[in-house]
């Protein structure tokens, strides 16, 4: 860990809200994407199977 | 072979199936780099402190803030012009990365600006531009959000993303006219570019190219998605009607 | 064309139209002010021009939403869509009828509430020359948010949030100019920016509408 100084938390406290901004739109990004391909693969096996 | 091939969406999800493990783990490799780079092996600024080191984030966030508006207006003019599919859900796809970039800015510079101005907001033309890039950003989903058919929405947003890019540079000179009149000359801003020395230079390289690379692969992931949601739709959409047809005919 | 002007502001001048509304919406802003910031006379009279400006846009703001909202839904814009007149002309002239309605009371109106927020003699002039100068941009750029707003149900707060980060410009040259009068300054330079995004609104805001009111009526 490098010396702050005075500042360590505004440092820190940026690095800390940028970085859990990032892994939010990351993980919301993939969360709906996993779950529009698992409907999207659910209704086309229906549909397979009816038409 | 040309660049328009990628408009259908078959050919778009594959190639960016392919392309984005790639991008994925190379703005990893870099944001983790570039990141602990700047953060533990740079040495602190004899003005600015340790507080020097925020800018690996800040002038990323904002670059990209910025660059994410632009391709949202390439992407709305493909769209006006030669009506892709593709093209208008990519600009709907990259719209809240823009919001979290310009998010992401705002914040770091706040907190920046703290020690440094000795306040978490000022006035300031960069700050106050960066506030009404963020609104329009917000006009900009919400519009897309309210609109239920997906033709009308793409066709309204993108008329909105022109015509909001000519107010959003129209704000940006009203503004620099409007702070110089209350102060003169005392501009809070540091031109951040022309101090920055090499030990700084690199490792912001770094993790510049880093979220350049998250932003290809957040926006190429999110528009697989929102193909993903205009299939299921269409395909529910034919599978109600088929059920109607039977229905009819029984 | 001139016959839709004229119905447009017989329909805005008939009761519920929502004539008047605006400016009463105006003065109450205004005299909210005071109760807000304090009485001193000094304050209000440093803050009167950007208070002015602001309750003025707001005021236009408001009525926006019944701009083209009404013709929507009776389908007298389905009509007026079929006749020979083009879209960007019809967009243009319910703006203007706006304007007449909404903006012109506004600007008529702003040097009596400037009374009442003690604003500085010099600054009169030059208040209602960049409210007369400012509030047709409002008025345009608010039927361009009209006209994308108009199909959505309960649209109101959309557009409002669509519509005002347009007004940015509009706002800072009309304020700056109004301010910079009432402290004595030359306030040409940002008059004539005023009038340069005005006309410039007014020359190609139509189109844009236009398209726009052409993708919600296909």
């Amino acid at each position: 860990m490098p010396d702050l100084g005075k500042y360590a938390e505004a440092v820190l406290s940026a690095y800390a809200v940028s970085i859990v901004l990032l892994v939010a739109i990351v993980v919301l990004t993939v969360w709906r994407g996993r779950k529009v391909r698992a409907e999207m693969e659910a209704v086309e096996r229906r549909s397979g199977r009816n038409g | 072979m040309s660049l328009w091939e990628y408009a259908n969406p078959v050919k778009f999800l594959r190639l960016s199936e392919r392309v984005q493990p790639w991008l994925w783990w190379g703005s990893g490799v870099c944001l983790v780099v570039g990141l602990i780079w700047g953060f533990f092996f740079t040495p602190d600024d004899f003005r600015q402190g340790s507080t020097v080191k925020i800018i690996y984030l800040h002038v990323p966030s904002a670059l990209m803030a910025i660059n994410a508006w632009f391709m949202m207006l390439v992407a709305s003019l493909i769209w006006i012009v030669r009506r892709h599919h593709v093209s208008a859900l990519a600009a709907r796809a990259a719209a809240p990365v823009g919001i979290v970039m310009t998010l992401i800015a705002l914040f770091t510079g706040a907190i920046w600006g703290q020690p440094m101005w000795g306040t978490w907001w000022a006035w300031d033309p960069r700050l106050t531009s960066f506030l009404i890039l963020f609104l329009f950003y917000l006009g900009y989903v919400a519009l897309w959000e309210a609109i239920e058919d997906p033709d009308t929405a793409a066709d309204l947003t993108s008329i909105l993303c022109l015509v909001g890019t000519v107010f959003a540079v129209l704000s940006r000179y009203a503004v620099l006219f409007w702070n110089q009149g209350l102060h003169q000359g005392a501009s809070l801003s540091l031109d951040k570019e022309e101090n920055v020395a090499d030990v700084f230079y690199f490792p912001l390289l770094v993790c510049i190219a880093g979220f350049v690379l998250l932003f290809l692969a957040l926006v190429l992931y999110r528009t697989g998605t929102e193909i993903r949601v205009r299939r299921t739709r269409a395909l529910m959409a034919r599978e109600t009607r088929g059920a109607g047809l039977r229905a009819e005919e029984a | 064309m001139r016959a839709l002007f004229f119905r447009d502001l017989a329909l805005a001048l008939r009761a519920g139209g929502g004539f008047g509304l605006g400016l009463a919406f105006f003065l109450i802003v205004v005299v909210l002010v005071p109760f807000s910031v304090g009485p001193q006379s000094a304050l209000l009279t440093q803050i009167a021009p950007g208070v002015l400006w602001l309750g003025a846009l707001l005021a236009c703001l408001l009525s926006l939403d019944r701009l083209l909202a009404v013709d929507w839904e009776d389908g007298a814009l389905d009509l007026l869509a079929t006749s020979p007149l083009p879209l960007e002309g019809i967009v243009a002239v319910k703006a203007a009828a706006h304007w007449v309605t909404t903006g012109l009371p506004l600007v008529l109106a702003a040097p009596v509430l400037g009374v009442l927020l003690n604003l500085a003699p010099s600054g009169y002039g030059v208040l209602v020359l960049s409210l007369a100068l400012g509030t047709p941009a409002l008025s345009m750029i608010g039927a361009f948010g009209a006209a994308l707003t108009v199909g959505i149900k309960r649209g109101g707060l959309l557009l409002s949030l669509l519509v005002l980060p347009l007004y940015v410009p509009t706002l800072i040259f009309g304020a700056e100019a109004a301010r910079r009068a009432a402290e004595g300054l030359d306030s040409g330079t940002p008059l004539l920016l005023l009038a340069g995004i005005t006309l410039a609104v007014l020359a190609a805001m139509p189109f844009a509408a236009g398209a726009v009111l052409r993708v919600n009526l296909r």
